[in-house]
């Protein structure tokens, strides 16, 4: 045990080691190499430059605003790609007719279709939301329907032979057997949905943090365009971060992996 | 034996074909997985069936459990035609087939709540089998926590659970290690006698096959069919121990004569060859 607690110490350690080595790297490296701060400003400009957008650009309110589309997009598109992928993976049928489309509209890439909803929705919150949908729901809808597709047929029979019906098989079996990978996705999408909205930012509107990347580019403000990706990798954080800890709550009764220290 | 209210299973003429690999002619290859199948067990009786890798019992057993239906002849179980899964009728496979995401107790109660149930009812049923299955303390864990013997004691107190007339066991304890497997033996033997059982199960493991069971069936390979039926002739099948322990040399005779008709013996030899 305390091999074990030394060895994460350790670690801890050349973590933080790490960070400060590319801080260090950071603010001076730049000068020495004759590097100009619009193309990569220091350190210490960019922390002032987002003390700065605190006060005179609504950072926070901006961060906010992308954290929500990004919430309500997500949280949409997972439960319509669950819901798909549920139906999907019980009636072959229904994928066969439909997997042609599903599959076409899965290589099209969902950021292009911003623009569109843009021109449909306006400059609202809408087309932000509508792009984290589609880009959250596949790797959703994949996952739940390979997960059912792959279901042991043991345990289907078992079910038969107590006489369930396709309902309680479903409920009791299929449903359950499904999560693991499901989680998978949600992890996958909620990365995916901080993409989704920051590109239906950045095409309309003047809102949120993609509305602050284009507004910064615009402005040779290149400390904000820093400060405001540092926003969205945090935002995606917080995403996934969620994901995480509902996952360790609905998935408890999996054994916990013991990973072997280095 | 043949006192025919007193049959609980009952194979009449039974085949099976399934549908194999397409051929370039474009017809279908047909596998006659098993074929003349008519085997009777009587109430109470534990009769065992064993044969060749892919001779098809466990399409039989699935025939007896409803899973599959036969493509000729038909199987009985109480009389009744067996057209459909149906709760006389207990199932128990290899594979635990425990639900991760559910309690041991959760687990033992799979099919009562299936059936629709009541929770109290559910409740004292799962306690009262987890008891006999000496389980109690373990009925708050998951599968994840136990070991396979567990295991596959809180897979035989699903199957009770439901309080089937009929138990079809398809090598319920191949899994195990040796030692799990006497004592899981041990316990099958004794519940089915306790609770007056009718059981009919699969193994390759021919001294289990003689210390547990009345009769055994020998299969022949596929498409397989019954070749012979050995009446086991030995005191203590509700205690296998004490029939291994008292009757070693004539369980030997046994497991010599089921070796011989499965030609086991020779293909050793060829093997070594």
């Amino acid at each position: 045990m305390t091999n074990k607690n030394t060895a994460t110490r350790n670690s801890v350690w050349a973590s933080l080691g790490l960070l400060a080595l590319f801080l260090v790297g950071w603010e001076w490296g730049p000068g020495l190499l004759n590097i100009p701060p619009y193309i990569i400003p220091t350190a210490s400009s960019v922390y002032f430059e987002f003390i700065r957008a605190v006060g005179h650009e609504q950072l926070f309110y901006h961060s906010w605003i992308t954290f929500a589309e990004t919430a309500i997009g997500f949280i949409l598109g997972a439960l319509l790609g669950m819901v798909i992928g549920y139906i999907l993976g019980i009636s072959a049928r229904a994928e066969f007719i439909l997997s042609p489309y599903i599959l076409a509209l899965q290589i099209a890439p969902k950021v292009a279709f911003a623009p569109l909803f843009v021109l449909w929705f306006g400059y609202t919150l809408y087309p932000k939301i509508l792009v984290a949908v589609l880009i959250v729901f596949f790797p959703i809808m994949v996952n739940v329907l390979g997960a059912i597709r792959t279901v042991d047929p043991d345990l289907i029979n078992l079910a038969r032979t107590f006489s369930a019906s396709r309902w309680q098989i479903f409920r009791m079996i299929e449903f359950h057997d499904a999560l693991p990978p499901l989680f998978s996705g949600l992890r996958i999408a909620s990365t995916l949905a901080v993409i989704g909205v920051v590109v239906g930012e950045m095409v309309g509107g003047n809102l949120g943090l993609g509305f602050l990347l284009v507004f910064g580019e615009g402005a040779g403000n290149t400390a904000l365009v820093f400060v405001t990706i540092i926003m969205l990798t945090v935002v995606g954080i917080i995403a996934y971060g969620g994901v995480v800890l509902l996952e360790k709550k609905v998935l408890h009764y999996l054994p916990k992996k013991d990973y072997a220290p280095v | 034996m043949t006192g025919s209210p007193d049959i609980r299973i009952e194979y009449r003429g039974v085949a099976k074909q399934f549908a194999g690999n397409s051929l370039k002619d474009g017809g279908e290859e047909i596998i006659q997985a098993v074929k003349d199948v008519d085997l009777k067990v009587a109430d109470g009786e534990v009769v065992s069936l064993i044969g060749p890798s892919g001779c098809g019992k466990s399409t039989l057993l699935n025939m007896g459990s409803g899973l599959y239906l036969p493509s000729d002849g038909e199987v009985y179980v109480d009389q009744e035609k067996v057209d459909a899964p149906n709760p006389h009728v207990g199932f128990m496979l290899q594979k635990d087939l425990l639900l991760a995401w559910r309690t041991i107790q959760k687990n033992v109660e799979f099919g009562l709540e299936i059936q629709g149930i009541p929770t109290h009812e559910r409740h004292e049923r799962s306690m009262d089998l987890l008891e006999k299955c000496r389980l109690t303390g373990f009925e708050n864990h998951y599968p994840h926590q136990l070991s396979g013997g567990m295991r596959q004691r809180a897979a035989l107190a699903r199957t009770l659970a439901v309080d089937p007339k009929v138990l079809l066991l398809d090598e319920p304890f191949s899994a195990l290690d040796a030692q799990t497997k006497m004592i899981l033996q041990q316990d099958l033997a004794e519940t089915l006698s306790a609770e007056k059982k009718t059981a009919l199960f699969i193994t390759h493991d021919l001294v289990e096959s003689v210390a547990l069971s009345d009769r055994v069936f020998v299969m022949s390979a596929r498409p397989g069919t019954i070749i012979e039926e050995i009446d086991v002739s030995l005191p203590d099948r509700a205690n296998p121990m004490a029939r291994r322990q008292d009757s070693q040399k004539q369980i030997g005779e046994y497991v010599a004569q089921l070796m011989g008709l499965l030609h086991v013996g020779e293909t050793a030899t060829e093997i070594q060859i």
